[in-house]
C-alpha cells in the first residue's frame, strides 16, 4: 500500500436548500485504502459523496482527484475519470433486467464487457443466476449486490458507497461487508458511508466523525472504535 | 349499409388512425421521460405541415422530404432545449405551463407568418395516386399509412428494448439522477426522445394532411388533442398503447361519419377520454402507478 492521495478534499462547503449541509471539511482518500465517514442522519454524509459524484454543487472549496479538480465537472464526465457512487438505497432500475442493469454501469465505456460481466459474476453468483430477471423481482440484498456490481462495470479507481447495508438482514450486512473488503483488496479505492458505524469502523483504515456538517473527530478506525465518545454515541447500544 | 361501403370507410378509418398512432407516440415518449404532456407536439405537427408547403414550391419531393424532416426534428428538439430544459428541476406544473405556452406561441407565429387563410398542401407524386381493389377504391396514402405506422412502431421498440440508447432511455425514464451516477447525459437522452417524437409527427403530417389537403395555423390543435386522448386511451406511456388507441380513435370517429353522426365525431373521442379517466386512467396497457419512494 503506499500513501499515495487519490482524493483530496478541501475546505468543502455545500448549501442545500437553504441549509449548510457541509461546513467547510477536508477529507484525504489515500490510494488503495478504505476510508469511511460515519455520523447520524443530517450530519452531511451522503451530500458529500453526492457533491464527489457531481449532482449536487458545492459552494465553495475543492475536490482534487489524481491532480483534477472535479468541481464543476458534469456526472459524466467524473465517472469517466474513475468515480463512482452506489447510492443509498441502492437504485437499481427496476423496469430492467439484472444484465441491463449491469450493461448500464458501463454506459461510458465503449469496449466488450464479457470479462467484466464475468467478474461480477464471479463475486456475486446469484446475479448470473438472475441475469434474465427484471431487478425490481430481486431481494433487498441482492439489490444492493447488483447496485455494486453494476458500479464495477464502470471500472472505478474509487468506489463510494452510501450506506449499503440500510435495511438489510445481518447475515447479508455481513456478506456486503466481506465484498467491499474483497473489492477493495482487488485494488480499489473505497470510500464508505455508514451509519453502522461498527461494521465500518471494522474495516476502515481511516475514518472521519461528522456531525452537522463539520468533521468532529478522526482518526485509524481502531483508535476510534476504542473511542469512550465514539462508543458512546455510535456504539453504545450495539452488541460487540 | 353495403359491405363494400363499409370496407371503404373501415379503410379510411385505419388510415387516419395510423397517423393518429404516430402522433400520439410523441405524447406519449415524451411523457415517459419527462412526465410531461407536450401540448406544443400538436403544433410541431402544423409546423411541419407548413415547412412541406414551402419546400415542396421551390423543390423537388425527394428533397424536400429529407429537409422538412430535418427541419421538423430541430424545431422539436429546439423547443425542448428553450421551453423545458431550463425548467428541469422546477415542479411538473411550471413544464406544462410552459408546454401550453409554447402552443401558442407556434400557433400565434404561424398566423402572423402565414395568415390565418387555409394554404393548399402540396400532392407528393404517387401518394395520391388511386388504387382499385375489386369495388373498393383508395389513394396509394390510405394504403400504405397503417402499414408503414406498424413498422416504424416495431422499429421503434426494438430501439427501445435492443439498444444503447434505448436503454438509457428506460433507464433515465425511471430515475433520472441514477442515470446521471451511471454517467448517462440526460439532456442528450430527452433530445433523442423528442427528436424521434417530432420524426414521427412529421411522417403523420405528411399522411394526414395529404389526405386532408390544407393546413392552417389552428390545423394542430384538434389532432394534437385526439392524439393525446389516443394516447391516454392507450395508457400514457406506452407505445403499443398509443398506437392501439390511435387506431381506436380513427376508426371509432370514421364508422360515426359513415353512420351520419359526423356532428358527434369529435364529440366521441372526448366521451372516451372522460369514461377513460373515470374507470381505467392507466389506459388499456398502463402499468399500475408506483410512486417512487
Amino acid at each position: 500500500m503506499s500513501n499515495e492521495r487519490l482524493l483530496t478534499i478541501e475546505d468543502l462547503r455545500v448549501d442545500y436548500g437553504g441549509i449548510h449541509a457541509v461546513k467547510g471539511i477536508s477529507i484525504d482518500v489515500p490510494k488503495d485504502r478504505i476510508i469511511t465517514l460515519i455520523g447520524s442522519n443530517g450530519a452531511g454524509k451522503s451530500t458529500t459523496l453526492r457533491t464527489i459524484a457531481g449532482v449536487v454543487k458545492a459552494t465553495s472549496g475543492s475536490i482534487c482527484f489524481e491532480g483534477n479538480e472535479l468541481i464543476g465537472k458534469t456526472p459524466d464526465e467524473i465517472v469517466s475519470m474513475g468515480i463512482t457512487l452506489v447510492p443509498e438505497g441502492r437504485r437499481v432500475f427496476e423496469n430492467l433486467t439484472v444484465l441491463e442493469n449491469l450493461k448500464i454501469g458501463a454506459f461510458i465505456h465503449k469496449y466488450k464487457l464479457d470479462d467484466d460481466l464475468e467478474r461480477v459474476y464471479h463475486l456475486f453468483p446469484r446475479l448470473r443466476e438472475r441475469a434474465w430477471q427484471l431487478a425490481g423481482t430481486l431481494s433487498g440484498g441482492e439489490q444492493q449486490m447488483l447496485a455494486v456490481g453494476r458500479a464495477l462495470m464502470s471500472r472505478p479507481k474509487l468506489l463510494m458507497m452510501d450506506e449499503p447495508s440500510l435495511g438489510l438482514a445481518p447475515l447479508i450486512v455481513k456478506d456486503i461487508f466481506d465484498i467491499i473488503r474483497t473489492v477493495n483488496r482487488e485494488g480499489i479505492t473505497v470510500l464508505l458511508v455508514e451509519q453502522n458505524a461498527n461494521q465500518a469502523l471494522k474495516i476502515a483504515d481511516y475514518a472521519y466523525v461528522l456531525e452537522t456538517g463539520d468533521i468532529s473527530m478522526q482518526g485509524s478506525g481502531n483508535e476510534l472504535l476504542a473511542d469512550e465518545r465514539i462508543r458512546e454515541a455510535y456504539l453504545g447500544k450495539r452488541k460487540e | 349499409m353495403s359491405s363494400t361501403i363499409l370496407l371503404q370507410h373501415t379503410l379510411t378509418g385505419i388510415s387516419l388512425g395510423g397517423a393518429y398512432a404516430l402522433i400520439a407516440i410523441g405524447y406519449t415518449m415524451v411523457y415517459g421521460i419527462l412526465r410531461l404532456i407536450n401540448f406544443a407536439h400538436g403544433d410541431i405537427f402544423m409546423m411541419a405541415g407548413y415547412f412541406m408547403i414551402f419546400a415542396m414550391a421551390s423543390m423537388p419531393w425527394f428533397i424536400a422530404i429529407p429537409l422538412v424532416m430535418i427541419l421538423t426534428v430541430m424545431l422539436g428538439i429546439a423547443v425542448e432545449q428553450v421551453a423545458y430544459k431550463p425548467l428541469r428541476s422546477a415542479p411538473r406544473m411550471s413544464i406544462m405551463i410552459s408546454a401550453i405556452g409554447v402552443s401558442y406561441l407556434l400557433q400565434n407565429l404561424a398566423t402572423y407568418l402565414f395568415t390565418a387563410l387555409p394554404r393548399g398542401y402540396p400532392e407528393i407524386p404517387y401518394l395520391k395516386k388511386i388504387l382499385h381493389i375489386g369495388d373498393v377504391s383508395a389513394s396509394l396514402v390510405t394504403i400504405i399509412t397503417p402499414f408503414l405506422t406498424v413498422a416504424l412502431t416495431f422499429l421503434l421498440i426494438a430501439l427501445i428494448n435492443h439498444t444503447k440508447l434505448g436503454m438509457a432511455m428506460r433507464a433515465v425514464s425511471r430515475d433520472y439522477e441514477t442515470s446521471q451516477l451511471m454517467g448517462i447525459k440526460i439532456n442528450r437522452v430527452i433530445s433523442a426522445t423528442f427528436a424521434i417524437g417530432s420524426l414521427l409527427a412529421f411522417i403523420g403530417s405528411l399522411l394526414y394532411f395529404t389526405d386532408r389537403m390544407t393546413v392552417f395555423p389552428f390545423s394542430g390543435t384538434l389532432p394534437g388533442l385526439k392524439c393525446f386522448v389516443a394516447a391516454v386511451l392507450g395508457g400514457i406511456g406506452s407505445i403499443p398503447g398509443a398506437v392501439v388507441g390511435g387506431f381506436i380513435l380513427g376508426i371509432g370517429e370514421t364508422v360515426l361519419v359513415a353512420m351520419g353522426y359526423s356532428t358527434f365525431s369529435d364529440a366521441f373521442t372526448f366521451a372516451i377520454l372522460i369514461v377513460m379517466l373515470l374507470f381505467r386512467p392507466t389506459g388499456l396497457f398502463g402499468e399500475k402507478v408506483t410512486d417512487k419512494v
